[in-house]
């Protein structure tokens, strides 16, 4: 059998009842960068919290390499302006983590400059890396990130992936992340995930790129935006609740 | 001259609880849980109450009704939708009404209400100074081991559990902390002032900490510096021994606005 790091079969998650996963299955392997894209509510996030074991789903199984060491960097982190915390501290709160490693590990996402600095103090994007040092003080065999380039300007966020790639090959670890951002990350990925709540097409970006789902669920952004905005499935009511409409499904999609 | 023994006493029981609380009550200012000790404190009264129905300590029965409550309120914060300060809200005065209908069926029994309210430090016993002395000692002891696993839960809790931290354990351990010395501060400040002694110092402390444990060690030494401002005060001055210790740390918190923030 391959490398399998996590397979998820038929996962299944309801909040009250209403189903925000439906029947996903999810193979990830050692040394792969899986990115999930989807409009808002397509269940990425919950999807990223079944990987993570935040999360029991209501059907299905999920399987783990034994003793599998995630590294997580969440969406968001928002410290208690009255917790006097400098970054260095920080990245000490995981387990037996020394100030040589957290050092280390600052210097490669490259932001050894705000190693004293008190957390709330620094920019988003120095606040991204310095989640994304702590997540590698794991020494992760599968990373899970939770839109790592959010509040990150373009330049900034191209440069971003290229690093996660860079930690890719030097750790060989697999990579799990969510982006709204379809063009940066076509080519910072390997295979493609098109999530909203089901498995709308996956596989690599050129092949997704081509599939008649992806353009339903993308439109025309699908294939000139760098910074995409998604078209709807669905239209709002005046309260911001959700009207479904039916949605186009592609040769791929088994509902 | 030599210290009466009734003054020693106060002083000791007031310092050991100075001393711990500075760290405990770090915790509760950076996780918002000023609510939940006052709620605890209020639930206190109900202890004395069955304690003294019951026929056992008084101090036995408040430590129990605090450690109690604390576990009701876990499950019920997991059971059911209403927000964490409505349930509290529910159960603080549910509870000190409950304690004083108690207390009224108890004629014979004729105890000192504004003592249990505002604190009677000044008559702290031998035998109190040691449950408070040995109270406070063992949530320092245990408070060593769980730091860094509770400022990391503060920061942030899922990624705290991605990392394997056992974060309903380690939060429940917290609130049993703040129970404990909630019951062994009743005798000293008295329920309605409780928390002031674990917020009022932290708080005071945490414009000039550079680190979690700056702020922690400052509020215990602005803590011991309130209570002997309190008990010098109420020496001198014949005040209320519980509210003066208040007072003077109320005093230190404005203090310490008017001293310049050190530079980061």
């Amino acid at each position: 059998m391959s490398d399998s790091l996590i397979r998820l079969h038929d996962v299944t998650v309801q909040f009250a009842g209403q189903a925000v996963l439906e029947g996903v299955n999810l193979d990830l392997q050692a040394g792969e960068i899986v990115t999930l894209i989807g409009p808002n509510g397509a269940g990425k996030t919950t999807l990223v919290r079944v990987v993570l074991g935040l999360l029991r789903p209501s059907q299905g199984s999920v399987w783990r390499q034994s003793r599998l060491r995630i590294g997580y960097m969440p969406q968001k982190l928002s410290v208690e302006a009255t917790l006097p915390l400098s970054v260095l501290r920080f990245l000490r709160l995981v387990a037996g983590v020394g100030r040589a490693e957290a050092e280390a590990a600052l210097a490669e996402v490259g932001a050894e400059q705000v190693l004293n600095s008190p957390l709330q103090a620094i920019s988003g994007g120095e606040l991204q890396r310095v989640l994304l040092a702590r997540a590698l003080l794991r020494k992760p065999q599968l990373l899970v990130l939770d839109e790592p380039v959010q509040g990150v300007d373009v330049a900034g966020q191209a440069e971003l992936y290229r690093l996660i790639g860079r930690l890719r090959e030097r750790y060989g670890c697999g990579v799990l992340m969510v982006s709204h951002d379809l063009h940066l990350v076509m080519s910072a990925t390997d295979q493609v995930i098109c999530l909203n709540r089901h498995v709308c097409c996956s596989g690599h970006p050129e092949q997704v790129g081509a599939d008649p789902a992806f353009h339903a669920l993308f439109g025309q952004d699908a294939r000139s935006l760098a910074v995409y905005q998604h078209h709807h499935d669905h239209q709002h009511d005046l309260h911001g609740g959700v009207v479904l409409t039916p949605h186009v499904h592609g040769p791929h999609c088994k509902h | 001259m030599t210290m009466p023994d009734f003054l020693l006493h106060a002083l000791l029981a007031g310092l050991a609880l100075a001393l711990v609380a500075g760290p405990l009550g770090s915790f509760v200012v950076w996780r918002r849980m000023a609510y939940f000790g006052d709620t605890l404190s209020h639930a206190a009264l109900f202890g004395v109450a069955i304690g003294l129905l019951l026929d056992i300590s008084p101090t036995l029965a408040v430590t129990v009704g605090c450690l109690l409550l604390a576990l009701l309120l876990v499950t019920l914060q997991q059971r059911q939708p209403l927000a964490s300060d409505t349930l509290l809200g529910i159960l603080a005065h549910s509870t000190l009404s409950l304690g004083l209908v108690t207390l009224s069926f108890m004629p014979e029994v004729r105890i000192d209400l504004m003592s249990y309210l505002f604190g009677d430090l000044l008559a702290v016993s031998r035998e109190d100074l040691y449950w408070i002395v040995a109270g406070s000692a063992l949530v320092l002891l245990i408070l060593v081991p769980l730091w860094r696993p509770l400022l990391a839960i503060t920061v942030h809790e899922e990624l705290a559990r991605v990392e394997g931290l056992p974060v309903a354990a380690i939060r429940l351990a917290l609130m049993l902390l703040i129970a404990l010395v909630i019951a062994v501060a009743m005798k000293i400040v008295g329920v309605l002032l409780i928390t002031s002694l674990l917020i009022i110092p932290a708080a005071a402390a945490q414009r000039h900490a550079r680190t979690p444990e700056q702020m922690a060690l400052g509020a215990s030494l602005l803590g011991l510096l309130a209570v002997c401002g309190g008990l010098s005060l109420s020496w001198f001055q014949d005040t209320p021994a519980g509210p003066s210790i208040v007072v003077c740390a109320a005093a230190l918190f404005l203090l310490s606005f008017l001293l310049r923030r050190r530079a980061v």
